[in-house]
């Protein structure tokens, strides 16, 4: 499993931040900027699968695209396979890709329209391999074996196919140059249920034949308590819990995650009946002015005095469970925050007195 | 497309269907279209090869006596209601009132205006997609590009027209004598002084795909950007553009006519639809059919080929074809 700390962790992710600046007024100067990803750190081992999920607009898709570097970070580093790729050159970044792919959430707009679905899985072949046209054309073959593709279908255009069928189509071009790491992002959100089943079984059999790793972005909680190996839960730009995946649905540590989960629908009515929701209050506040202090306290049902001063620190709370909450702090710990936050303000005022004598 | 050839060779077991097949399947059922097609080729046929047939020399002047004798023939058919009109079977459109022929003179003038209309055309087409292309992917070219278009759009054309052609008209028929010059002039102006609106149709569009998922896709896939350009971007902006192209013919040869007309373009003996339009102004009430053919043409040609670009619009868009 997952928590022998021996395994090596094949993508490392520490305090990953990406805003987005926001221009505005007259000028178009920098106004502000949407933080999109907020200070999130994780690692993702050899062959497993890290269920990544939280609601829309949380960050994790930002997460999914940061770490594949398709955006510029604003701070922190990514290692891939052991290299940071986080300040990369666009060169050194090209050779790496082969190594990470990703598979998209709308299969009709990750197809190019105008291109024959033989010419999108080849296109991956054509920009790292040296293959001649004859040996491009049987690797584009197989991969479409490999994923359940009629042959036949290598001269059709996508918009010819179905949504299932789309969505193999982007998956045959992510396995084409043999990955190691695949970013799923959201990759069953736009399919119909009976589709999505066959899509993740189709992941699944691919990451036992070939040895895959995953990163799988959704929102769908069943889903990913199906394929993941550990989760990770996300609220406004941050992971507020990270736990293998059996701890998590059994017993969420962190009051997001327990409301979040109390909110997934059971197909049994007289056991829904019995359950009882934790009905958040309010809005997700905005990423542009996230809450001083924890980002969920402004709707935490739990929440103290300390949540709406300090930001929580995300750290083992047992082995294998990371959470970012006050709650598990112990009282030492609350009194070390404390004091040492005193202490350092203390310092400060010291060092202000010194430099007026 | 870019990997046409690439696609055929995929498809040894069923053989391959050229995405363009596609676009003229959809492209037959626009009736418009096909009917301007219909009408656009026959004229240009008809100008290009008519001479061939017809080789009656558009320019010659006949000497004075026979002139007198010859010239201000109506056409042949104007005896269907006046009977005492000057005909002959040897001018079935008539001569003008230098007793050159008519038919002549359409065909070739046919042949210039034409010319200049899809040279002029192609060359505001590629600065137009290559300016907006590379506005709309490379944000900081964005700026100075969108200015220079803007800059462009806010001369006033006609005056500057006029003007470029006075100053240049001498160099470049020394260079490339004298028809060649006024062509290389004209084309070189109209094509220069529109591209503008493609442009703008280009960056917005390309602004739109850049941050379509299959463009990140090939990012993540490694693709540099100048691959990116011609395997992602030009297929997918294929469409307005070529919209873009079949007005600019149109365009071209209307400001053709237009600077003919004025008197700007080609000299005063050289045919050109717009000049003879021009020439018989004056005598319109007499001779009515000498303004009517070419305006006519002019209108048929424009007509024709705005029908084409409407069907080719539908034909180019996938969603409209797939579905």
């Amino acid at each position: 499993m997952p928590l022998d700390s021996s395994r090596k962790p094949l993508v490392s992710v520490k305090n990953l931040k990406m805003h987005f600046p926001i221009f505005g007024g007259l000028l178009r100067r920098r106004v502000g900027e949407v933080k999109a990803v907020d200070g999130v750190s994780f690692d993702i081992y050899e062959g497993e699968t890290l269920g990544m999920v939280g609601e829309s607009g949380c960050g994790k898709s930002t997460v999914g695209r940061s770490v594949l570097r398709l955006y510029e970070i604003t701070d922190g580093t990514v290692e891939i396979n052991g290299t940071d790729i986080s300040h990369a050159s666009a060169e050194d970044l090209r050779k790496k890709r082969p190594l990470m792919q990703m598979i998209f959430q709308d299969p009709q707009a990750s197809l190019n329209p105008r291109m024959t679905v033989g010419e999108i899985i080849a296109e991956p072949l054509r920009e790292h391999e040296n293959l001649s046209g004859r040996d491009r054309e049987t690797r584009v073959l197989e991969l479409m074996d490999q994923v359940g593709l009629n042959r036949d279908f290598a001269n059709r255009y996508p918009h010819e196919f179905s949504g299932g069928q789309r969505q193999r189509i982007g998956i045959a071009r992510a396995l084409a140059l043999n990955p190691k790491f695949i970013v799923c992002d959201e990759p069953i959100a736009a399919l119909d249920v009976s589709i999505q089943a066959q899509v993740v079984n189709l992941l699944e059999e691919l990451q036992d034949s070939l040895g895959l790793t995953y990163l799988f972005i959704s929102h769908d909680l069943s889903m990913v308590r199906h394929i993941a190996d550990r989760v990770a839960v996300m609220y406004l730009g941050t992971i507020v819990e990270l736990a293998p995946r059996e701890q998590i649905y059994g017993d969420p540590k962190h009051p997001y995650t327990q409301a979040l989960l109390s909110a997934v629908p059971d197909p049994d009515p007289a056991l829904a009946r019995g359950i009882e929701r934790i009905i958040l209050e309010g809005d997700v506040p905005s990423p542009s002015n996230p809450p001083k202090g924890c980002n969920f306290c402004t709707r935490c049902p739990q929440v103290m005095d300390i949540c709406k001063e300090i930001p929580p620190e995300f750290k083992e709370v047992e082995p294998g469970r990371f959470t970012a909450c006050h709650l598990y702090n112990t009282p030492a710990d609350h009194a070390g925050h404390n004091e040492t936050a005193q202490t350092a303000a203390d310092e400060d005022k010291s060092i202000q007195l010194g430099g007026n004598t | 497309m870019t990997d046409a050839t690439h696609s055929d060779d995929i498809s040894k077991a069923e053989p391959a269907r050229n995405q363009w097949w596609d676009v003229w399947d959809q492209f037959k059922t626009h009736r418009g279209a096909m009917v301007g097609l219909i009408v656009f080729v026959t004229i240009v046929f008809g100008v290009f090869f008519g001479p061939f047939i017809w080789t009656a020399d558009p320019q010659a002047i006949p000497p004075v006596v026979d002139m007198i004798k010859t010239r201000d023939f109506r056409p042949i058919y104007t005896v269907l209601w006046d009977s005492g009109a000057k005909v002959s079977w040897a001018n079935p459109l008539g001569t003008d009132n230098l007793a050159r022929d008519n038919l002549a003179r359409l065909m070739y003038g046919g042949r210039v205006s034409i010319a200049v209309g899809l040279v002029a055309m192609v060359l505001s087409i590629v600065l137009g997609a290559l300016i907006g292309v590379l506005a709309g992917y490379f944000k900081k070219l964005d700026g100075p590009l969108m200015r220079l278009t803007d800059l462009f759009l806010a001369l006033p054309l006609l005056p500057l027209i006029l003007v470029a052609s006075l100053l240049f008209r001498e160099p470049l028929a020394n260079t490339f004598g004298v028809e060649g010059g006024i062509f290389v002039l004209i084309v070189a102006l109209i094509g220069v002084t529109s591209w503008m609106q493609t442009a703008r149709i280009v960056r917005g569009d390309v602004l739109a795909l850049k941050e379509r998922e299959f463009v990140l896709a090939a990012k993540s896939i490694g693709t540099p950007n100048r691959r990116m350009i011609t395997r992602h971007i030009l297929p997918n902006v294929m469409s307005p553009i070529m919209v873009s192209a079949t007005l600019g013919i149109a365009a071209a040869i209307i400001t053709e006519s237009a600077l003919s007309f004025l008197g700007f373009g080609f000299p005063p003996d050289f045919p050109t639809w717009g000049r003879l339009l021009n020439d018989s102004v004056d005598r319109m009430v007499s001779y009515p059919e000498r303004v009517i053919w070419p305006g006519t043409l002019i209108s048929l040609t424009v007509l024709s080929v705005n029908y084409m670009g409407d069907g080719l619009r539908d034909a180019l868009d996938p969603r409209i074809r797939g579905r």
